[in-house]
C-alpha cells in the first residue's frame, strides 16, 4: 500500500524522536522474540550447528511423526494436561473463594493483616520454596513427622509418582494463593456499595449479597483468567518441576516442557526434535486460547480480544 | 447503616475469622520452622522431630559457615550485579517502549501494540531461544545472558503504558509549545508524574532477578558466575553441603549440613523479607493497574 506508506513517511517526518525512542523496544522484540519463532522452522530440518539454521537439510514432518509414534507422547502429555487440571481444579477457584472470604471481614486492621501475610510467598524464590519442599519431604522432615504423628508410615514422599502431583499442586497455592486474590480484591473494590445498601433494604441475607451482588461483580475478571489458564494450559510452571522431580517420579511429573529441557539442552542436543515438541505445545496453546475466548464470547460477552 | 447481625451471620463471621487464623498459621509457620532451626543447635536439630515453636537450643554456627562459604558471596555478588544493572537497563527499554506506544501522534502504536502482545500468546520456544543466544550471539557464560534477553516484559509494559496514557495530553502539548522536545518531555514530565508506577517496575523486575535461576543453568558455565539461586539450587536441592562442613567429623557432618541448609534459606530470604513491608503499598497498585488493562 504505497499510499499508507507515504502517510507514514509524513509521520515519521513530523514525529522523528518517537520514531527514534520506539525503535530500542522494536528492535528488542524483533530479536529476541520474533527471530526465535523464525528459528523454529529448525523443527521441520535436521540441524546442526556447523550448517545453521538455514543451510540444514529439510526433513518435513519427520520429528513430529518420531515424537507422535514415542513412548514418550503419551506419558508428558498426559502428565502436563493431568497436573495442569488440578492447578485448574485447585488452583483457580482458591484465590476466588479467598477474596470473597476477605471482603466479609469486618476489622479492616485484620482484613490487612491477612492480606500482608498471605503475599508473603510470593517473594520468596522457586529454588528457597523447592528447597523447603525437599526438605520437608524427606524420610524424617516435617511432613513425615506430621504423618507418623497421626498414625501414618514415614517414607521418602519425593520419591513416590503417587505424591508429586499433590506436593506440587499444594506448595503452588501456597506460594501463590495470596498473591492471586490481589486481582480479584481490585475487582470487588469496584462494586458500587448503593446495590449492597439496596439489598439490605430489601432483606437479603449475607450469602444472598455474596451471590446475587459480589459474585457477579467479578465473574469478567474470573472469565477473562480462566481463559488466560486455558492459553496456558499445556504450559506448566516447569521451572519448578526441574526442581522437585527425580528419575523416581518421571512417570508422573515429567512433562512437555521439562521433557525438551532435558532432551534438547541437559542430557542431550536434540535440538531439531525437541523443537518440534516444543511446537506442538505452543501450537495446541494457541488453539486452546482461541477457542476458550470464543467460546467466552458466544456464552457471555467477556472476552481477552 | 447499622442493621443487627443474625446468629447465623455471627457464625458465619466467627468461622471466616478462624479460617483466616488458620490461613496465617499455614502460611508463616514453614517460615517460622526454618528460622528456628536454622538458630539450634545441630545436634539437637538431628534429633527433634516434629513442629518447631522455639529454636532447639541456640548457636549460630551454620550462619558463620554460610556467611563465610565462597559461593554463597560470590553468588550474592553476581546477583547485585544482575539485580542493577538489570533493572535499570529494563526500566530504559520498558520506558521508552511505554512512552512512545501511549502516544497517539505515533501512526505505527497499534501494529507494534499488537506484535508485542501476540509474543505473550506465542513464542519459538525454548529451544530456538538458547541455539539464538548461545550460538548466534554468544551471549553464553557472561552475565549479559542473564540481562539483555529479558529486557522488557510484555506485561510490565502494558501496565506502564496504561499509567502514561492517564498523564492529561493537553499538558504534554503545553509542554510541546513551549519548545520541549520528546525527549525532555518525557524525562521532565512524564517520568516525574510515573514515580509509582515506576517504584512498581523496580520492584517486578529487581524481585524477577534477584529470584531466577534457569537462565543461569541454561547458559553460564563458570562456577564464579553462577548467581546466588543457582548456588542455592546446589546446597538446597542436590545437597551439597560438602564444602561448608569439610573439618566437621564425619558424624557431624550430615547435622550441620541439615543447619547450613535452614541458614542459608534464612540468609537468602531475609533481604526480600525486610524490605517486603515498604513495598507492599506499591505492588498491590500495580497489580491493581494490570488488572484495569487487561
Amino acid at each position: 500500500m504505497p499510499h499508507k506508506l507515504s502517510l507514514i513517511w509524513l509521520n515519521y517526518k513530523k514525529n522523528k524522536a518517537i520514531y527514534w525512542m520506539a525503535l530500542p523496544v522494536v528492535l528488542y522484540f524483533l530479536v529476541f522474540k520474533y527471530l526465535p519463532m523464525y528459528g523454529a522452522v529448525i523443527a521441520f530440518k535436521e540441524y546442526t550447528v556447523g550448517k545453521g539454521i538455514w543451510g540444514s537439510d529439510w526433513v518435513g514432518l519427520q520429528h513430529f511423526r518420531d515424537f507422535f509414534q514415542s513412548y514418550y507422547f503419551w506419558r508428558i502429555l498426559k502428565n502436563t494436561l493431568v497436573l495442569s487440571f488440578y492447578q485448574l481444579l485447585f488452583g483457580f477457584p482458591a484465590p476466588i473463594l479467598l477474596a470473597l472470604l476477605l471482603n466479609e471481614l469486618r476489622q479492616e486492621m485484620f482484613k490487612r493483616t491477612v492480606q500482608t501475610v498471605s503475599y508473603i510467598p510470593h517473594f520468596i524464590s522457586i529454588v528457597v520454596i523447592c528447597g523447603m519442599v525437599v526438605d520437608f519431604s524427606s524420610r524424617d522432615g516435617l511432613f513425615n513427622s506430621i504423618i507418623t504423628f497421626f498414625g501414618g508410615e514415614s517414607s521418602a514422599l519425593l520419591s513416590d509418582p503417587g505424591n508429586f502431583r499433590t506436593i506440587y499442586t499444594a506448595s503452588s497455592i501456597w506460594q501463590e494463593l495470596g498473591f492471586s486474590t490481589i486481582i480479584y480484591l481490585a475487582a470487588l473494590s469496584g462494586i458500587n456499595p448503593e446495590l449492597y445498601d439496596a439489598s439490605k433494604v430489601d432483606g437479603a441475607s449475607r450469602i444472598r449479597q455474596v451471590w446475587h451482588i459480589t459474585l457477579p461483580g467479578i465473574i469478567p475478571m474470573i472469565v477473562i483468567l480462566l481463559i488466560l489458564r486455558i492459553g496456558g494450559l499445556m504450559e506448566i510452571g516447569f521451572e519448578k518441576i526441574i526442581l522437585l522431580y527425580n528419575p523416581n517420579v518421571y512417570d508422573t511429573a515429567d512433562v512437555i516442557s521439562t521433557f525438551v529441557y532435558r532432551k534438547g539442552i541437559s542430557e542431550s542436543a536434540e535440538f531439531s526434535y525437541t523443537t518440534a515438541v516444543g511446537l506442538f505445545q505452543s501450537v495446541i496453546n494457541f488453539i486452546l486460547l482461541i477457542g476458550a475466548n470464543r467460546l467466552s464470547k458466544a456464552v457471555s460477552d467477556n472476552k481477552l480480544f | 447503616m447499622k442493621i443487627k447481625r443474625t446468629a447465623g451471620e455471627r457464625l458465619f463471621d466467627g468461622a471466616n475469622v478462624l479460617l483466616m487464623i488458620a490461613l496465617i498459621v499455614l502460611t508463616l509457620y514453614p517460615l517460622w520452622h526454618v528460622l528456628n532451626a536454622s538458630l539450634s543447635d545441630s545436634g539437637r536439630l538431628m534429633a527433634h522431630r516434629g513442629l518447631l515453636l522455639f529454636p532447639e537450643g541456640f548457636n549460630l554456627d551454620s550462619y558463620k559457615l554460610v556467611l563465610s562459604n565462597p559461593s554463597i558471596l560470590s553468588g550474592y555478588r553476581n546477583t547485585l550485579v544482575i539485580v542493577v544493572l538489570g533493572t535499570a537497563l529494563n526500566l530504559l527499554f520498558t520506558i521508552l517502549g511505554a512512552y512512545t506506544l501511549s502516544r497517539k501522534s505515533f501512526m505505527l502504536r497499534n501494529p507494534i501494540m499488537l506484535a508485542i502482545v501476540f509474543t505473550m500468546f506465542f513464542n519459538g520456544g525454548i529451544i530456538p531461544t538458547y541455539l539464538l543466544i548461545n550460538n548466534t550471539l554468544h551471549m553464553g557464560n557472561s552475565l549479559l545472558a542473564l540481562i539483555v534477553p529479558g529486557l522488557v516484559s510484555s506485561y510490565n509494559l502494558i501496565i506502564m503504558r496504561t499509567a502514561f496514557q492517564e498523564i492529561s495530553e493537553s499538558l504534554l502539548e503545553s509542554a510541546r509549545i513551549d519548545g520541549a522536545g520528546e525527549v525532555r518531555i518525557l524525562w521532565r514530565i512524564v517520568v516525574p508524574l510515573s514515580m509509582p508506577v515506576i517504584a512498581v517496575m523496580v520492584l517486578f523486575y529487581g524481585v524477577a532477578h534477584w529470584n531466577s535461576w534457569f537462565g543461569a543453568i541454561l547458559y553460564i558455565r563458570d562456577r564464579s558466575l553462577y548467581p546466588l539461586q543457582l548456588v542455592l539450587r546446589e546446597i538446597l536441592i542436590q545437597n551439597s553441603t560438602d564444602s561448608m562442613t569439610t573439618s566437621a567429623a564425619m558424624g557431624d557432618k550430615e547435622a550441620i549440613g541439615e543447619s547450613v541448609k535452614y541458614a542459608t534459606v534464612m540468609v537468602a530470604t531475609l533481604p526480600i523479607l525486610l524490605i517486603y513491608p515498604f513495598l507492599q503499598k506499591y505492588f498491590v497498585k500495580g497489580v491493581m493497574i494490570g488488572a484495569i488493562k487487561e
